[in-house]
């Protein structure tokens, strides 16, 4: 068994294709040994080659199988080992897209392991120390137990923290707009400081996006808040719209920051440090990833033949819950509404009680308690329905327009696999090049694996922020409705001595 | 408050006791019950009344059912009416229980003739109110139709209430007519009115115009009737608000059960959240119809306010009435006055004033002697009648003042009493309300926890 050495030892290893890593292999060793340094951050590089890559993603590569384990499963949960897993990896470590495409560079960061997030401070090895004799399975596992690792990442496990804020307005000749403040705080080796704060408007926001769809189009890119208000309608001025749009634009940042592959986005990059970014713009420098360049290159008019069923599955989902959240959003609106009416005639009903208090001696006091009150429960009232409008529909909003923007990238991933199809059929028909495939179709072949193990993984992510996003939003508006209960029933109950007060002396 | 004269065989028990429609009160519940003949417990409307006999006795008044009849009218028409069945019980001292004694059939139009009968002998008194004609300051999903089960209830208790207010009066409770309407069926209607009640009524033309013209009011009695009139106002004010207050919670409600079914059909395309928006759901569901009793019970409140805008007519008849009476006195007054003056004039042959008598006395000269003195005579005699009218005027007058006065001053009291109870009803009611919302809200926020 190997001792394990110094790290640089194992910096830049080679490995061979697809080379069987069992227990005892160098990769393994270092793993073990990282998981004994807690503040030593890894870069490995390993050449592989683009069947492997794209199982790695896929889980289904040797390299993977023995990885997965020593990071172990998440606590708690159905160990769907590939995917949860590898979900984590990913995000951990997933520097820029497997370049599985041009065999003579097969330059692919792999393994970005951050020893922060495999080992957590809790975390004792077996025998104490190194971990350089716990190498067998049987280690490997007891190492599994101790780790946990959560869904999310919480404030000691990251790198990057992204925030919104300070939204001032701006006054010029030509126009009037609103620029936030844009706060970034990071160790990664990308970022030549470690803070930065600069300003942009909606505008750099949608600039930025379009970017992050040309250049990762084999992922879901999130949504921004809509761009078009209806001037007059709303005012683009008022600090609710502001303050919508605001923590709406911070939710994009964040997971855009979340995400392990668009977070280390050149584009992302420059938009949260450049000084200038409109210079930036006008520079137009393509820096497309070799996966966005490829999948940009493939045209449209390819007929599919048949759909994955889990991508078929996919549509169908969104489909259905674009339509649900859609219905949910109307509903939303009418009570809102709804509310609104019942609020103007409080508004008119607590004054009345007023009006008779003044014509009554004993009855007056009791009658102005009851105005007093039901004009305290309609400002409660006028509290819960600014609320929805603030925070609720536009989250709601935010996922609908989510889930079309997911729909298109699956549309684009049928073209890729219809393209490889109709290529592969072409071949098929020639028969000089039977025998071999020719590069190009395994080109194509990579491509639709590719894409479609991004699409997976982001689906995965997806799925699950979703459901914590969701479950977030639901339990605020149950919250928001029991503050507003609770407003009245405090004041409900505080009347009733006023009122019983005479009763008793009479 | 009116003393009875001193008998010690009668016993009143007036004023302490509060009537239906007021669903705090216990002892009032029972009474309150669709239940007919055995379901009545002690305590509706408790009172003592008197028989010719002066005998005392507890006496229980319910209206117990409502049934529709068919039958002609005075014009010979078929028509559609609601019958109201009213029960009498005795209840013995000593163990308690209660006998029905008797039970009859009225329709509202007896129930009118009743009060208004009550309203022309009783000037002084405010006389209790009837329930509504037709409904009024309905919400949308009430009915203002006269033959909804809903609207028959609620007049069944208010009528029920009337009764209970007329006997619980010191004055009123001891009339003879209210006796028979409780216990005589057939034939009431005509005992009623060969009492010539309705000779006694006031034109209402010199009612109006009362008003106008009367001198040396009362300052009392005309500040009663402003305050009639801006307690109408603002209690009708207040009425149809509330009804469109509750139009609107209505909706509001009944859309967050929209949110059940599009939870549900959510619910079916995913895996891990299912369950958890699915039971939310229910939750959403529950809420949307926990506002039918909500507003049910306040139709209550409302009812009980209204009974207060009625009251506060029967207040502005009394002080109707002392202008009325004032305003005779006035006349008679005036009158006396000017013959007096008259008198004086043939006498001592002066013409002040210009007077026909005057002018022709002028043209064709003066009249005999002798068909002076006849005249003088005739005055005299007119005057000494008018001053003994006058007199009695005045009496009545200050009688009917101090009587009035005492009621309103028992009538304010218990106003203060029922309406500080229907505010503290009220606000209970809007605590339940809330207490529920923050149940269902609660319970969905554990739904969605599980999400």
């Amino acid at each position: 068994m190997k001792e394990c050495g110094s790290l640089s030892d194992f910096c830049d290893t080679s490995l061979e294709d697809d080379a069987v890593v069992g227990p005892d292999s160098p990769l393994q060793h270092l793993l073990l040994c990282c998981a004994g340094r807690p503040d030593t951050a890894l870069h490995l590089s390993i050449e592989m080659g683009p069947r492997a890559a794209a199982g790695l993603l896929c889980g289904s590569c040797v390299l993977s199988s023995f990885v997965l384990p020593l990071v172990g499963s998440t606590q708690g949960k159905e160990d769907e080992r590939g995917h949860r897993v590898l979900g984590f990896l990913v995000r951990e470590t997933w520097v820029g897209s497997p370049r599985c495409l041009d065999s003579r560079k097969p330059q692919l960061l792999l393994a970005y392991i951050l020893y922060r997030d495999m080992v957590r401070s809790d975390l004792i090895l077996p025998n104490g120390g190194t971990p350089a004799g716990t190498s067998s399975p049987a280690s490997s596992s007891s190492l599994l137990n101790r780790l946990q690792l959560d869904d999310d990442i919480d404030g000691e496990t990251r790198d990057l923290f992204v925030t919104v804020d300070d939204p001032k307005k701006h006054v010029c000749t030509m126009e009037t707009y609103i620029t936030y403040r844009i706060t970034t705080k990071s160790t990664r080796a990308e970022f030549d400081l470690p803070e930065y704060s600069v300003r942009r408007r909606y505008q750099d926001f949608d600039w930025l996006r379009s970017k992050l769809e040309e250049s990762q189009p084999t992922h879901l890119i999130p949504p921004l808040p809509e761009k078009f208000v209806v001037k007059g309608v709303v005012d683009r001025f008022s600090e609710e719209f502001v303050e919508t749009r605001r923590k709406a634009l911070d939710k994009f940042l964040k997971r855009i920051t979340d995400h392990p592959v668009l977070s280390f986005n050149e584009h992302f990059n420059v938009f949260l440090t450049a000084k200038d970014l409109n210079a930036y713009r006008k520079q137009g420098i393509a820096l497309l990833t070799r996966v966005g360049e490829s999948v940009k290159h493939v045209t449209g008019g390819y007929k599919l033949r048949s759909r994955p069923l889990e991508f078929a599955a996919i549509g169908e989902y969104l489909d259905t819950f674009a339509l649900k959240l859609g219905t949910i959003d109307r509903i939303a609106q009418r009570i809102i509404k709804e509310e609104i009416e019942y609020l103007v005639e409080l508004r008119e009903y607590g004054p009345v009680y007023s009006t008779w208090s003044a014509l009554e001696g004993e009855l007056a006091e009791p009658l102005e308690g009851v105005s007093a009150c039901i004009g305290n429960c309609s400002t409660a009232l006028e509290e819960l329905t600014d609320d929805m409008t603030e925070d609720f529909l536009p989250v709601l909003r935010e996922y609908i327009l989510y889930s079309d923007s997911m729909k298109s990238v699956l549309k684009k991933r049928d073209q890729v696999q219809a393209e490889y199809e109709a290529k592969l059929e072409a071949v098929a028909l020639r028969k000089e090049d039977r025998p071999k495939v020719p590069a190009e179709v395994e080109k194509c072949q990579d491509r639709v694996e590719c894409f479609n193990a991004d699409l997976k993984a982001d689906m995965e992510r997806w799925q699950n922020n979703k459901r914590q996003d969701f479950r977030q939003l639901l339990m605020g508006l149950a919250d928001k409705n029991i503050q507003y209960y609770e407003k009245c029933l405090m004041a409900w109950e505080s009347i009733i001595p006023l009122l019983q007060e005479k009763q008793e002396g009479k | 408050m009116e003393q009875a004269p001193p008998d010690p065989e009668r016993q009143l028990q007036p004023a302490s006791l509060e009537p239906l429609g007021r669903p705090d009160d216990d002892d009032l519940e029972a009474a309150v019950s669709e239940e007919a003949e055995g379901a009545q417990e002690e305590g509706s409307g408790v009172d003592t009344m008197t028989e010719n006999n002066f005998s005392l006795k507890k006496i229980e008044i319910s209206v117990s059912e409502a049934e529709k009849r068919t039958g002609r009218n005075a014009v010979n028409m078929q028509e559609t009416y609601t019958a109201y069945l009213i029960e009498t019980r005795s209840v013995e001292h000593a163990d308690g229980q209660s006998v029905l004694t008797d039970s009859l059939w009225r329709r509202y139009s007896e129930f009118e003739l009743l009060r208004n009968y009550l309203l022309v002998c009783y000037p002084h008194i405010v006389v209790p109110p009837l329930p509504e004609k037709r409904a009024e300051f309905v919400w949308h999903k009430l009915s203002a139709d006269n033959m909804d089960p809903d609207f028959v209830e609620r007049r069944r208790i208010g009528l029920e209430n009337f009764l209970l207010r007329v006997a619980s009066h010191p004055i009123l409770c001891r009339d003879k007519i209210f006796y028979l309407f409780l216990t005589q069926e057939g034939n009431w209607k005509e005992t009623v009115n060969e009492t010539g009640f309705q000779l006694k009524a006031d034109s209402r033309l010199k009612a109006l115009n009362a008003t106008f013209r009367v001198k040396n009011p009362d300052k009392r009695f005309t500040e009663l009737k402003h305050y009639s009139d801006e307690l109408q106002s603002v209690v009708s004010h207040l009425l149809r608000v509330r009804a469109r207050v509750a139009d609107r919670l209505y909706g509001v409600y009944k859309v967050h059960g929209n949110y059940g079914r599009v939870f549900s059909e959510w619910s079916a395309i995913e895996k891990e959240m299912g369950d958890g928006l699915q039971s939310a759901g229910h939750h959403m569901d529950v809420y949307a119809s926990s506002i039918d009793d909500i507003l049910e019970d306040e139709e209550h409140y409302a009812d009980q306010l209204k009974e207060y805008l009625f009251y506060a007519e029967a207040l502005r008849a009394v002080c109707r009435k002392h202008e009325l009476m004032q305003y005779d006195l006035e006349t008679a007054a005036q009158d006396l006055a000017s013959k007096k003056q008259q008198c004086e004039e043939l006498a001592t042959g002066t013409v002040r004033t210009f007077s026909l008598k005057g002018m022709t006395t002028k043209l064709f000269g003066q009249e005999a002697p002798e068909q002076r003195e006849a005249r003088i005579k005739v005055l005299e005699e007119q005057i000494s009648e008018g001053e003994q009218q006058l007199k009695s005027k005045n009496t009545e007058g200050r009688e009917f003042v101090k009587n009035a006065w005492a009621d309103i001053e028992r009538f304010k009291e218990q106003k203060n009493r029922d309406l500080k109870e229907a505010l503290i009803s009220y606000a209970v009611m809007q605590i339940s309300m809330c207490r529920k919302g923050i149940q269902v809200w609660t319970n969905a926020k554990e739904c969605f926890s599980k999400m």
